[in-house]
Protein backbone atom coordinates (compact mmCIF):
# COMPACT_ATOMS: atom_id res chain seq x y z
CA UNK A 1 0.00 0.00 0.00
CA UNK A 2 1.80 2.80 1.43
CA UNK A 3 5.76 3.47 1.07
CA UNK A 4 8.06 4.17 4.22
CA UNK A 5 7.79 7.48 2.71
CA UNK A 6 4.40 8.03 2.53
CA UNK A 7 3.73 6.59 6.32
CA UNK A 8 6.36 9.09 7.39
CA UNK A 9 3.87 11.94 6.05
CA UNK A 10 0.68 10.80 7.00
CA UNK A 11 2.15 9.84 10.63
CA UNK A 12 4.08 13.30 11.08
CA UNK A 13 0.81 14.92 9.97
CA UNK A 14 -1.16 13.21 12.41
CA UNK A 15 1.94 14.53 15.13
CA UNK A 16 1.56 17.95 13.68
CA UNK A 17 -2.14 18.38 14.13
CA UNK A 18 -2.25 16.84 17.46
CA UNK A 19 0.59 19.58 18.60
CA UNK A 20 -1.79 22.23 16.80
CA UNK A 21 -4.37 21.51 18.81
CA UNK A 22 -2.04 21.03 22.33
CA UNK A 23 -1.04 24.64 21.24
CA UNK A 24 -3.74 26.09 20.23
CA UNK A 25 -6.72 24.49 22.34
CA UNK A 26 -5.78 26.78 25.65
CA UNK A 27 -5.26 29.90 24.27
CA UNK A 28 -8.01 29.13 22.02
CA UNK A 29 -10.47 28.52 25.62
CA UNK A 30 -8.06 31.38 27.38
CA UNK A 31 -9.94 33.96 24.12
CA UNK A 32 -13.36 32.08 24.00
CA UNK A 33 -13.63 33.08 27.36
CA UNK A 34 -12.49 37.11 27.28
CA UNK A 35 -14.63 37.23 24.11
CA UNK A 36 -17.67 35.65 25.42
CA UNK A 37 -17.67 37.17 29.30
CA UNK A 38 -14.90 39.78 29.12
CA UNK A 39 -15.92 43.65 28.91
CA UNK A 40 -12.93 45.79 28.25
CA UNK A 41 -11.49 48.39 25.99
CA UNK A 42 -10.09 46.93 23.27
CA UNK A 43 -12.48 43.74 22.60
CA UNK A 44 -13.34 44.65 19.30
CA UNK A 45 -9.92 44.54 17.92
CA UNK A 46 -8.70 41.32 19.84
CA UNK A 47 -11.64 39.84 17.98
CA UNK A 48 -10.94 41.02 14.88
CA UNK A 49 -6.83 40.27 15.52
CA UNK A 50 -8.16 36.53 16.53
CA UNK A 51 -10.16 36.61 13.10
CA UNK A 52 -7.26 37.60 11.08
CA UNK A 53 -5.77 34.29 9.86
CA UNK A 54 -9.58 33.31 8.38
CA UNK A 55 -9.66 36.27 5.94
CA UNK A 56 -5.34 36.49 5.46
CA UNK A 57 -4.07 34.52 2.70
CA UNK A 58 -2.26 31.83 4.57
CA UNK A 59 1.24 32.22 3.04
CA UNK A 60 0.84 35.94 4.40
CA UNK A 61 0.05 34.51 8.02
CA UNK A 62 3.23 32.21 7.56
CA UNK A 63 5.24 35.19 6.51
CA UNK A 64 3.79 36.84 9.52
CA UNK A 65 5.24 34.48 12.08
CA UNK A 66 8.58 34.01 10.38
CA UNK A 67 9.02 37.80 11.02
CA UNK A 68 8.05 37.50 14.43
CA UNK A 69 9.42 33.85 14.93
CA UNK A 70 12.38 33.65 12.60
CA UNK A 71 15.52 33.68 14.35
CA UNK A 72 15.95 37.02 13.76
CA UNK A 73 12.38 38.65 14.69
CA UNK A 74 11.71 40.09 17.82
CA UNK A 75 10.34 37.06 19.37
CA UNK A 76 12.25 34.04 17.57
CA UNK A 77 15.69 35.66 18.80
CA UNK A 78 14.94 35.85 22.11
CA UNK A 79 13.39 32.25 22.57
CA UNK A 80 16.78 31.20 20.43
CA UNK A 81 19.16 32.89 22.90
CA UNK A 82 17.84 32.81 25.93
CA UNK A 83 16.65 29.06 25.48
CA UNK A 84 17.93 27.83 22.70
CA UNK A 85 14.62 27.04 20.75
CA UNK A 86 14.61 26.97 16.85
CA UNK A 87 10.82 26.88 15.85
CA UNK A 88 11.51 28.20 12.05
CA UNK A 89 11.51 24.66 9.69
CA UNK A 90 11.30 22.51 12.78
CA UNK A 91 8.31 20.10 13.43
CA UNK A 92 6.59 22.33 16.15
CA UNK A 93 7.17 25.18 13.63
CA UNK A 94 4.78 23.53 11.80
CA UNK A 95 2.68 22.44 14.06
CA UNK A 96 2.69 26.66 15.29
CA UNK A 97 1.75 27.29 11.87
CA UNK A 98 -1.41 24.85 11.71
CA UNK A 99 -2.20 26.27 15.32
CA UNK A 100 -2.54 30.06 14.18
CA UNK A 101 -4.35 28.87 11.18
CA UNK A 102 -6.88 27.00 13.59
CA UNK A 103 -7.31 28.91 16.08
CA UNK A 104 -9.76 30.82 14.75
CA UNK A 105 -12.00 28.49 14.15
CA UNK A 106 -11.34 26.39 17.47
CA UNK A 107 -12.07 30.32 19.26
CA UNK A 108 -15.44 30.44 17.61
CA UNK A 109 -16.53 26.93 18.55
CA UNK A 110 -15.74 27.11 22.19
CA UNK A 111 -16.97 30.95 21.83
CA UNK A 112 -20.02 29.83 20.88
CA UNK A 113 -20.54 27.12 23.59
CA UNK A 114 -19.49 29.94 26.42
CA UNK A 115 -22.22 32.11 24.54
CA UNK A 116 -24.48 29.62 25.06
CA UNK A 117 -24.41 29.44 29.11
CA UNK A 118 -26.78 30.94 31.08
CA UNK A 119 -24.47 33.39 33.33
CA UNK A 120 -27.25 33.08 35.88
CA UNK A 121 -25.66 30.08 36.18
CA UNK A 122 -22.02 31.37 36.78
CA UNK A 123 -23.82 34.32 38.98
CA UNK A 124 -25.19 31.42 41.25
CA UNK A 125 -22.13 29.83 41.85
CA UNK A 126 -20.66 33.56 42.58
CA UNK A 127 -23.85 33.59 45.35
CA UNK A 128 -22.68 30.15 46.50
CA UNK A 129 -18.60 31.70 47.23
CA UNK A 130 -17.15 30.44 44.34
CA UNK A 131 -13.87 32.71 43.37
CA UNK A 132 -13.62 33.78 39.52
CA UNK A 133 -11.32 30.85 38.83
CA UNK A 134 -13.13 28.56 40.60
CA UNK A 135 -16.47 29.21 38.50
CA UNK A 136 -14.64 29.10 35.37
CA UNK A 137 -13.33 25.42 35.90
CA UNK A 138 -16.28 24.26 37.79
CA UNK A 139 -18.90 25.83 35.64
CA UNK A 140 -18.29 27.79 32.65
CA UNK A 141 -15.71 24.93 31.25
CA UNK A 142 -17.78 21.72 32.23
CA UNK A 143 -20.37 22.93 30.60
CA UNK A 144 -18.40 24.65 27.52
CA UNK A 145 -17.16 21.42 27.30
CA UNK A 146 -19.16 20.61 23.73
CA UNK A 147 -17.63 23.26 22.41
CA UNK A 148 -14.55 22.57 23.88
CA UNK A 149 -14.55 19.09 22.29
CA UNK A 150 -15.42 19.95 18.94
CA UNK A 151 -13.21 23.01 18.38
CA UNK A 152 -10.12 20.27 19.17
CA UNK A 153 -11.51 18.44 16.79
CA UNK A 154 -12.38 21.03 14.05
CA UNK A 155 -8.44 22.27 14.69
CA UNK A 156 -7.67 18.99 14.15
CA UNK A 157 -8.67 18.52 10.92
CA UNK A 158 -8.24 21.97 9.47
CA UNK A 159 -4.61 21.24 10.72
CA UNK A 160 -4.23 18.18 8.57
CA UNK A 161 -4.91 19.93 5.56
CA UNK A 162 -2.84 23.41 6.26
CA UNK A 163 -0.52 24.37 3.46
CA UNK A 164 0.33 27.56 2.82
CA UNK A 165 1.49 28.66 6.42
CA UNK A 166 3.41 25.89 6.87
CA UNK A 167 5.66 25.73 4.25
CA UNK A 168 6.37 29.56 4.23
CA UNK A 169 7.09 28.87 8.02
CA UNK A 170 8.40 25.91 8.47
CA UNK A 171 9.07 25.21 5.01
CA UNK A 172 9.12 21.52 2.89
CA UNK A 173 11.55 18.85 4.69
CA UNK A 174 10.26 15.28 4.26
CA UNK A 175 10.18 13.72 8.01
CA UNK A 176 10.52 17.17 9.61
CA UNK A 177 7.62 19.82 8.20
CA UNK A 178 6.52 17.86 4.96
CA UNK A 179 2.51 16.90 6.19
CA UNK A 180 0.25 15.52 3.74
CA UNK A 181 -0.56 18.46 1.40
CA UNK A 182 2.77 19.66 1.02
CA UNK A 183 3.98 15.77 0.04
CA UNK A 184 0.84 15.51 -2.29
CA UNK A 185 2.24 19.29 -3.70
CA UNK A 186 6.03 17.63 -4.01
CA UNK A 187 4.43 14.66 -5.19
CA UNK A 188 2.89 16.57 -8.38
CA UNK A 189 5.54 18.52 -8.75
CA UNK A 190 7.77 14.93 -9.61
CA UNK A 191 7.11 13.66 -13.38
CA UNK A 192 6.17 10.03 -11.78
CA UNK A 193 3.88 11.20 -8.51
CA UNK A 194 0.98 10.90 -9.92
CA UNK A 195 0.23 7.62 -8.13
CA UNK A 196 1.54 8.77 -5.09
CA UNK A 197 -0.69 11.99 -5.14
CA UNK A 198 -3.72 10.04 -5.62
CA UNK A 199 -2.46 7.70 -2.66
CA UNK A 200 -2.07 10.53 -0.22
CA UNK A 201 -5.04 12.37 -1.29
CA UNK A 202 -7.27 9.38 -0.60
CA UNK A 203 -5.64 9.31 3.14
CA UNK A 204 -6.52 12.83 3.88
CA UNK A 205 -10.22 12.53 2.35
CA UNK A 206 -10.52 9.09 5.03
CA UNK A 207 -9.00 11.10 7.80
CA UNK A 208 -11.17 13.74 7.31
CA UNK A 209 -14.34 12.13 7.36
CA UNK A 210 -12.91 10.35 10.28
CA UNK A 211 -12.48 14.09 12.19
CA UNK A 212 -15.97 14.67 10.99
CA UNK A 213 -17.67 12.13 12.58
CA UNK A 214 -16.02 11.95 15.72
CA UNK A 215 -16.80 15.73 16.33
CA UNK A 216 -20.42 14.87 15.55
CA UNK A 217 -19.98 11.72 17.91
CA UNK A 218 -18.34 13.62 20.47
CA UNK A 219 -20.41 16.58 20.44
CA UNK A 220 -23.69 14.33 21.48
CA UNK A 221 -21.63 13.10 23.87
CA UNK A 222 -20.71 15.92 25.42
CA UNK A 223 -23.83 17.50 25.29
CA UNK A 224 -25.05 14.45 27.44
CA UNK A 225 -22.86 14.49 29.99
CA UNK A 226 -23.59 18.46 30.77
CA UNK A 227 -27.57 17.87 30.96
CA UNK A 228 -28.29 19.24 28.02
CA UNK A 229 -30.63 17.19 25.10
CA UNK A 230 -28.06 15.80 22.36
CA UNK B 1 -30.93 42.73 61.90
CA UNK B 2 -30.47 44.08 58.34
CA UNK B 3 -30.13 47.97 57.28
CA UNK B 4 -31.00 48.73 53.87
CA UNK B 5 -30.56 52.52 52.43
CA UNK B 6 -30.94 52.90 48.29
CA UNK B 7 -30.71 55.41 46.15
CA UNK B 8 -30.39 55.41 42.64
CA UNK B 9 -31.36 56.91 39.36
CA UNK B 10 -31.92 54.83 36.36
CA UNK B 11 -31.39 56.84 33.08
CA UNK B 12 -34.56 57.47 31.39
CA UNK B 13 -35.95 55.70 34.31
CA UNK B 14 -37.71 55.30 37.89
CA UNK B 15 -35.58 57.25 40.65
CA UNK B 16 -35.37 54.43 43.77
CA UNK B 17 -35.14 55.85 47.22
CA UNK B 18 -35.68 52.96 49.49
CA UNK B 19 -34.76 52.86 53.43
CA UNK B 20 -35.68 50.06 55.60
CA UNK B 21 -34.90 47.87 58.57
CA UNK B 22 -35.29 44.19 58.62
CA UNK B 23 -35.86 42.80 62.05
CA UNK B 24 -34.56 39.33 62.60
CA UNK B 25 -37.36 36.97 61.12
CA UNK B 26 -38.70 36.35 57.76
CA UNK B 27 -39.26 39.85 56.07
CA UNK B 28 -41.16 40.59 52.82
CA UNK B 29 -40.62 42.95 50.27
CA UNK B 30 -44.09 43.24 48.69
CA UNK B 31 -45.13 45.59 45.66
CA UNK B 32 -46.09 45.83 41.80
CA UNK B 33 -43.25 44.80 39.24
CA UNK B 34 -41.19 48.35 38.31
CA UNK B 35 -41.51 48.72 42.32
CA UNK B 36 -38.10 48.21 42.94
CA UNK B 37 -37.94 44.98 44.65
CA UNK B 38 -35.15 43.39 42.17
CA UNK B 39 -32.70 46.44 42.54
CA UNK B 40 -33.02 45.87 46.95
CA UNK B 41 -31.93 42.41 46.27
CA UNK B 42 -29.38 42.84 43.93
CA UNK B 43 -27.79 45.60 46.17
CA UNK B 44 -27.92 43.31 49.47
CA UNK B 45 -26.59 40.02 47.59
CA UNK B 46 -23.36 42.89 45.66
CA UNK B 47 -25.47 41.89 42.19
CA UNK B 48 -25.91 45.48 41.52
CA UNK B 49 -24.18 48.63 41.96
CA UNK B 50 -26.15 51.71 42.78
CA UNK B 51 -25.02 54.82 42.77
CA UNK B 52 -25.40 55.47 46.48
CA UNK B 53 -26.79 52.19 48.78
CA UNK B 54 -25.77 50.98 52.44
CA UNK B 55 -26.61 47.25 53.32
CA UNK B 56 -25.66 46.00 57.21
CA UNK B 57 -26.42 42.20 57.81
CA UNK B 58 -26.07 41.51 61.87
CA UNK B 59 -23.61 44.57 62.32
CA UNK B 60 -21.33 44.14 59.20
CA UNK B 61 -21.16 46.43 56.37
CA UNK B 62 -21.43 44.69 53.04
CA UNK B 63 -22.01 47.92 50.85
CA UNK B 64 -21.51 51.50 51.71
CA UNK B 65 -20.56 53.45 48.72
CA UNK B 66 -20.02 56.63 50.46
CA UNK B 67 -17.07 54.61 52.30
CA UNK B 68 -16.57 52.86 49.10
CA UNK B 69 -17.13 49.74 50.75
CA UNK B 70 -17.94 46.57 48.61
CA UNK B 71 -17.50 43.21 49.66
CA UNK B 72 -17.48 40.82 46.55
CA UNK B 73 -20.53 39.28 46.02
CA UNK B 74 -18.88 35.86 46.29
CA UNK B 75 -17.73 36.60 50.28
CA UNK B 76 -21.03 38.19 51.15
CA UNK B 77 -22.52 34.98 52.47
CA UNK B 78 -25.92 34.93 51.35
CA UNK B 79 -27.88 32.58 50.43
CA UNK B 80 -29.54 33.92 47.44
CA UNK B 81 -32.46 31.45 46.02
CA UNK B 82 -33.68 32.96 42.30
CA UNK B 83 -36.72 32.87 40.28
CA UNK B 84 -35.51 29.98 38.14
CA UNK B 85 -33.46 27.30 40.56
CA UNK B 86 -30.34 27.97 37.98
CA UNK B 87 -29.62 24.03 39.35
CA UNK B 88 -25.96 23.11 37.80
CA UNK B 89 -27.45 21.28 34.67
CA UNK B 90 -23.74 18.66 34.76
CA UNK B 91 -23.99 17.90 38.36
CA UNK B 92 -26.23 15.14 40.84
CA UNK B 93 -28.51 17.08 42.76
CA UNK B 94 -26.30 15.69 45.93
CA UNK B 95 -23.07 17.86 43.96
CA UNK B 96 -25.54 20.77 43.18
CA UNK B 97 -26.03 21.02 46.91
CA UNK B 98 -22.19 20.17 48.15
CA UNK B 99 -21.08 23.16 45.96
CA UNK B 100 -21.85 26.04 48.58
CA UNK B 101 -21.36 23.60 51.39
CA UNK B 102 -17.90 22.73 50.74
CA UNK B 103 -17.04 26.33 49.85
CA UNK B 104 -18.27 27.78 52.88
CA UNK B 105 -16.93 27.61 56.47
CA UNK B 106 -17.88 24.53 58.90
CA UNK B 107 -21.47 25.98 60.27
CA UNK B 108 -24.80 24.55 61.66
CA UNK B 109 -26.99 23.57 58.67
CA UNK B 110 -25.77 20.00 58.31
CA UNK B 111 -26.46 18.03 55.52
CA UNK B 112 -28.62 15.36 55.93
CA UNK B 113 -31.03 18.21 58.05
CA UNK B 114 -31.45 20.25 55.27
CA UNK B 115 -32.20 16.99 52.87
CA UNK B 116 -34.99 16.28 55.18
CA UNK B 117 -36.39 19.61 56.13
CA UNK B 118 -36.83 19.64 52.25
CA UNK B 119 -38.04 16.33 51.55
CA UNK B 120 -35.25 15.81 48.79
CA UNK B 121 -33.63 12.73 49.95
CA UNK B 122 -34.49 10.34 47.20
CA UNK B 123 -33.30 13.11 44.84
CA UNK B 124 -29.85 13.17 45.46
CA UNK B 125 -28.82 11.03 42.47
CA UNK B 126 -31.08 12.62 39.97
CA UNK B 127 -29.79 15.15 37.41
CA UNK B 128 -31.69 18.63 37.44
CA UNK B 129 -33.13 18.35 33.91
CA UNK B 130 -35.38 15.15 35.57
CA UNK B 131 -36.67 17.10 38.28
CA UNK B 132 -40.20 18.68 38.39
CA UNK B 133 -40.04 23.03 39.00
CA UNK B 134 -41.30 22.33 42.29
CA UNK B 135 -38.20 19.79 43.52
CA UNK B 136 -36.00 21.96 41.68
CA UNK B 137 -36.72 24.88 43.77
CA UNK B 138 -36.43 23.14 46.92
CA UNK B 139 -33.17 21.59 45.50
CA UNK B 140 -32.24 25.36 45.00
CA UNK B 141 -33.24 26.12 48.77
CA UNK B 142 -31.14 23.54 49.73
CA UNK B 143 -28.38 24.55 47.93
CA UNK B 144 -28.61 28.22 49.11
CA UNK B 145 -28.91 26.86 52.87
CA UNK B 146 -25.75 24.59 52.83
CA UNK B 147 -23.80 27.72 52.18
CA UNK B 148 -23.88 28.32 55.60
CA UNK B 149 -25.80 31.79 54.55
CA UNK B 150 -26.29 34.54 56.99
CA UNK B 151 -29.07 35.33 55.41
CA UNK B 152 -31.53 33.78 53.13
CA UNK B 153 -32.82 36.16 50.21
CA UNK B 154 -35.27 34.77 47.51
CA UNK B 155 -36.29 36.69 44.81
CA UNK B 156 -39.88 35.58 43.92
CA UNK B 157 -38.68 32.06 44.45
CA UNK B 158 -42.48 30.73 43.75
CA UNK B 159 -43.16 33.06 40.60
CA UNK B 160 -42.56 30.43 37.83
CA UNK B 161 -44.53 27.86 39.22
CA UNK B 162 -48.34 27.11 39.34
CA UNK B 163 -50.35 26.96 41.78
CA UNK B 164 -50.05 23.36 42.63
CA UNK B 165 -46.01 23.55 42.76
CA UNK B 166 -46.38 26.61 45.05
CA UNK B 167 -48.64 25.18 47.33
CA UNK B 168 -46.21 21.62 47.61
CA UNK B 169 -43.45 24.30 48.41
CA UNK B 170 -44.81 26.92 50.35
CA UNK B 171 -45.33 24.37 53.96
CA UNK B 172 -41.42 23.89 53.42
CA UNK B 173 -41.04 27.49 53.50
CA UNK B 174 -42.73 28.01 56.52
CA UNK B 175 -41.02 24.66 58.07
CA UNK B 176 -37.35 26.14 57.53
CA UNK B 177 -38.21 29.39 58.82
CA UNK B 178 -39.50 27.43 62.22
CA UNK B 179 -36.51 25.06 62.40
CA UNK B 180 -33.21 27.66 61.10
CA UNK B 181 -33.30 30.53 63.15
CA UNK B 182 -32.07 32.44 59.95
CA UNK B 183 -33.10 35.60 58.91
CA UNK B 184 -34.63 35.79 55.60
CA UNK B 185 -35.66 38.64 52.93
CA UNK B 186 -38.47 37.61 50.73
CA UNK B 187 -39.51 39.61 47.31
CA UNK B 188 -42.70 38.39 46.17
CA UNK B 189 -46.16 39.97 44.77
CA UNK B 190 -48.28 36.97 45.86
CA UNK B 191 -49.66 38.01 48.97
CA UNK B 192 -50.91 34.18 50.08
CA UNK B 193 -46.68 33.54 50.06
CA UNK B 194 -46.77 37.22 52.45
CA UNK B 195 -49.23 35.55 54.96
CA UNK B 196 -47.57 32.47 55.24
CA UNK B 197 -44.03 33.52 55.43
CA UNK B 198 -43.32 37.01 56.37
CA UNK B 199 -43.42 38.55 60.03
CA UNK B 200 -42.26 41.91 58.65
CA UNK B 201 -43.67 43.39 56.01
CA UNK B 202 -42.39 45.79 53.67
CA UNK B 203 -44.57 47.78 50.93
CA UNK B 204 -42.89 48.82 48.10
CA UNK B 205 -44.21 50.98 45.44
CA UNK B 206 -42.89 53.30 42.80
CA UNK B 207 -39.71 53.02 44.03
CA UNK B 208 -40.64 53.82 47.27
CA UNK B 209 -41.17 52.37 50.79
CA UNK B 210 -45.15 53.43 51.29
CA UNK B 211 -45.10 51.16 54.61
CA UNK B 212 -43.06 48.81 56.68
CA UNK B 213 -43.66 47.42 60.22
CA UNK B 214 -45.06 43.86 61.54
CA UNK B 215 -47.53 41.81 59.15
CA UNK B 216 -50.43 42.29 61.37
CA UNK B 217 -49.93 46.12 61.70
CA UNK B 218 -49.19 46.73 57.96
CA UNK B 219 -52.06 44.50 56.68
CA UNK B 220 -54.52 46.40 59.06
CA UNK B 221 -53.82 50.00 57.79
CA UNK B 222 -56.20 51.99 55.65
CA UNK B 223 -54.20 54.12 54.18
CA UNK B 224 -51.79 52.26 52.52
CA UNK B 225 -51.93 50.56 48.77
CA UNK B 226 -52.99 46.93 50.12
CA UNK B 227 -56.06 48.40 51.35
CA UNK B 228 -56.66 49.56 48.23
CA UNK B 229 -56.95 45.92 46.67
CA UNK B 230 -60.08 43.76 46.69
CA UNK B 231 -59.12 41.22 49.01
CA UNK B 232 -57.55 43.57 51.49
CA UNK B 233 -58.13 42.58 54.97
CA UNK B 234 -56.29 42.29 58.27
CA UNK B 235 -54.17 39.29 59.36
CA UNK B 236 -54.06 38.44 63.35
CA UNK B 237 -51.14 36.34 65.25
CA UNK B 238 -53.73 34.21 67.04
CA UNK B 239 -53.49 31.38 69.48
CA UNK B 240 -55.79 28.17 69.88
CA UNK B 241 -57.42 28.69 73.04
CA UNK B 242 -60.21 25.92 72.93
CA UNK B 243 -61.60 22.76 71.25
CA UNK B 244 -64.85 21.82 71.26
CA UNK B 245 -65.09 18.46 69.48
CA UNK B 246 -68.91 17.99 70.11
CA UNK B 247 -69.65 21.37 68.54
CA UNK B 248 -66.80 20.98 65.55
CA UNK B 249 -65.45 24.40 66.84
CA UNK B 250 -62.44 25.75 68.28
CA UNK B 251 -61.52 29.01 69.85
CA UNK B 252 -58.77 31.66 68.98
CA UNK B 253 -57.59 34.56 70.76
CA UNK B 254 -55.77 37.34 69.26
CA UNK B 255 -55.12 39.20 71.70
CA UNK B 256 -58.26 40.53 73.56
CA UNK B 257 -60.08 39.61 70.57
CA UNK B 258 -61.94 35.83 70.88
CA UNK B 259 -63.22 33.99 67.10
CA UNK B 260 -64.68 31.00 67.09
CA UNK B 261 -63.93 28.74 64.00
CA UNK B 262 -64.42 25.32 62.50
CA UNK B 263 -62.34 22.75 64.57
CA UNK B 264 -58.35 23.34 63.59
CA UNK B 265 -55.77 20.48 64.12
CA UNK B 266 -52.79 21.60 67.13
CA UNK B 267 -53.34 21.25 70.11
CA UNK B 268 -53.77 24.33 73.09
CA UNK B 269 -50.99 27.04 72.74
CA UNK B 270 -50.58 26.52 68.89
CA UNK B 271 -49.90 29.62 66.85
CA UNK B 272 -51.92 30.47 63.92
CA UNK B 273 -52.26 33.41 61.55
CA UNK B 274 -55.09 34.20 60.32
CA UNK B 275 -56.76 36.79 57.82
CA UNK B 276 -60.17 38.39 58.43
CA UNK B 277 -61.05 40.09 54.76
CA UNK B 278 -62.39 43.73 55.34
CA UNK B 279 -65.38 42.83 52.99
CA UNK B 280 -66.81 40.11 54.95
CA UNK B 281 -66.40 42.15 58.26
CA UNK B 282 -70.34 44.10 58.79
CA UNK B 283 -70.53 46.49 61.40
CA UNK B 284 -72.99 46.94 63.77
CA UNK B 285 -73.78 49.15 66.80
CA UNK B 286 -76.19 46.71 68.62
CA UNK B 287 -76.06 42.77 68.92
CA UNK B 288 -78.22 40.95 66.76
CA UNK B 289 -80.39 38.27 67.54
CA UNK B 290 -81.18 34.93 66.11
CA UNK B 291 -78.45 35.04 64.07
CA UNK B 292 -76.71 32.27 62.72
CA UNK B 293 -72.90 34.32 63.88
CA UNK B 294 -70.53 33.46 66.35
CA UNK B 295 -68.16 36.20 66.59
CA UNK B 296 -69.63 39.50 68.01
CA UNK B 297 -66.02 41.72 68.62
CA UNK B 298 -66.32 44.52 70.40
CA UNK B 299 -63.93 46.94 68.73
CA UNK B 300 -63.16 50.85 68.76
CA UNK B 301 -63.33 52.65 65.46
CA UNK B 302 -59.57 53.81 65.10
CA UNK B 303 -59.96 55.69 61.71
CA UNK B 304 -62.28 56.03 58.63
CA UNK B 305 -61.02 56.52 55.35
CA UNK B 306 -63.01 56.77 52.11
CA UNK B 307 -62.91 55.29 48.69
CA UNK B 308 -64.09 58.21 46.13
CA UNK B 309 -63.89 56.23 42.80
CA UNK B 310 -65.47 52.97 44.19
CA UNK B 311 -67.54 54.24 46.83
CA UNK B 312 -66.44 52.40 49.15
CA UNK B 313 -65.18 53.32 52.63
CA UNK B 314 -62.37 51.35 55.00
CA UNK B 315 -62.93 51.36 58.48
CA UNK B 316 -59.91 50.76 60.80
CA UNK B 317 -61.03 49.16 64.60
CA UNK B 318 -59.11 48.19 66.85
CA UNK B 319 -59.51 46.33 70.56
CA UNK B 320 -56.06 46.58 72.45
CA UNK B 321 -53.14 45.99 70.05
CA UNK B 322 -55.75 43.95 68.02
CA UNK B 323 -56.37 45.94 64.47
CA UNK B 324 -59.21 44.93 61.99
CA UNK B 325 -59.97 46.21 58.32
CA UNK B 326 -63.95 46.36 57.85
CA UNK B 327 -64.83 47.61 53.80
CA UNK B 328 -68.37 49.58 53.95
CA UNK B 329 -70.53 51.69 52.16
CA UNK B 330 -69.81 55.72 52.94
CA UNK B 331 -73.77 55.62 53.45
CA UNK B 332 -73.55 52.97 56.49
CA UNK B 333 -70.85 55.09 58.33
CA UNK B 334 -72.92 58.01 57.62
CA UNK B 335 -76.25 55.66 58.91
CA UNK B 336 -74.36 54.73 62.17
CA UNK B 337 -72.28 57.81 62.58
CA UNK B 338 -68.59 56.06 62.42
CA UNK B 339 -65.65 58.24 63.86
CA UNK B 340 -62.72 57.79 65.65
CA UNK B 341 -63.05 56.49 69.12
CA UNK B 342 -67.08 55.28 68.97
CA UNK B 343 -67.30 51.64 70.14
CA UNK B 344 -68.72 49.48 67.69
CA UNK B 345 -69.43 45.89 67.10
CA UNK B 346 -67.58 43.87 64.78
CA UNK B 347 -69.53 41.27 62.98
CA UNK B 348 -67.34 37.85 61.47
CA UNK B 349 -68.73 34.48 60.46
CA UNK B 350 -66.61 31.80 61.55
CA UNK B 351 -66.12 31.00 57.64
CA UNK B 352 -64.51 34.28 56.63
CA UNK B 353 -61.59 33.79 59.15
CA UNK B 354 -58.84 32.34 56.92
CA UNK B 355 -55.96 30.79 58.30
CA UNK B 356 -53.20 31.76 56.40
CA UNK B 357 -50.34 30.10 58.28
Amino acid sequence: MLTPDEWTAVLLTLGVAARSVAFGLPVAVGLAWLLARGRFPGKAVLDALVHLPMVLPPVVVGWLLLLLLGVRGPVGAWLHDWFGVRLVFTTEGAALACAAMSLPLMVRAVRLSIEAIDPGLEQAARTLGAGRLDRFMTITLPLALPGVLSGAIVGYVASLGEFGAVITFAANIPGETQTLPLAIYSALQSPNGEETAAKLALVSIGLALVGLGAAEWAGRRARAAVGQRP
Amino acid sequence: MIEFSLRHQFPGGPALAIDFVAPDGATALFGPSGAGKSSVVGVIAGLFTAQAARVVVDGEVLTDTFRRIHVPVERRRLGLVFQEARLFPHMSVRKNLMYGFTRAPAGEIGFDDVVELLGIAALLERRPHTLSGGERQRVAIGRALLAQPRLLLMDEPLASLDAARKAEILPYLARLKQALALPIVYVTHALDEVYAIADTLVLLEGGQVRAAGPLAEVTSRGDVPLAARDDAGAVLEARVAEHHPARQLSLLRAGPLALWVPLVAGSLGTRLRVRIPAREVILATEAPQGISLHNVLPVLVVAVSEDQARHTAMVELGSGEVRLLARITPDAVARLGLLPGKPVLALVKSMSVDRVG
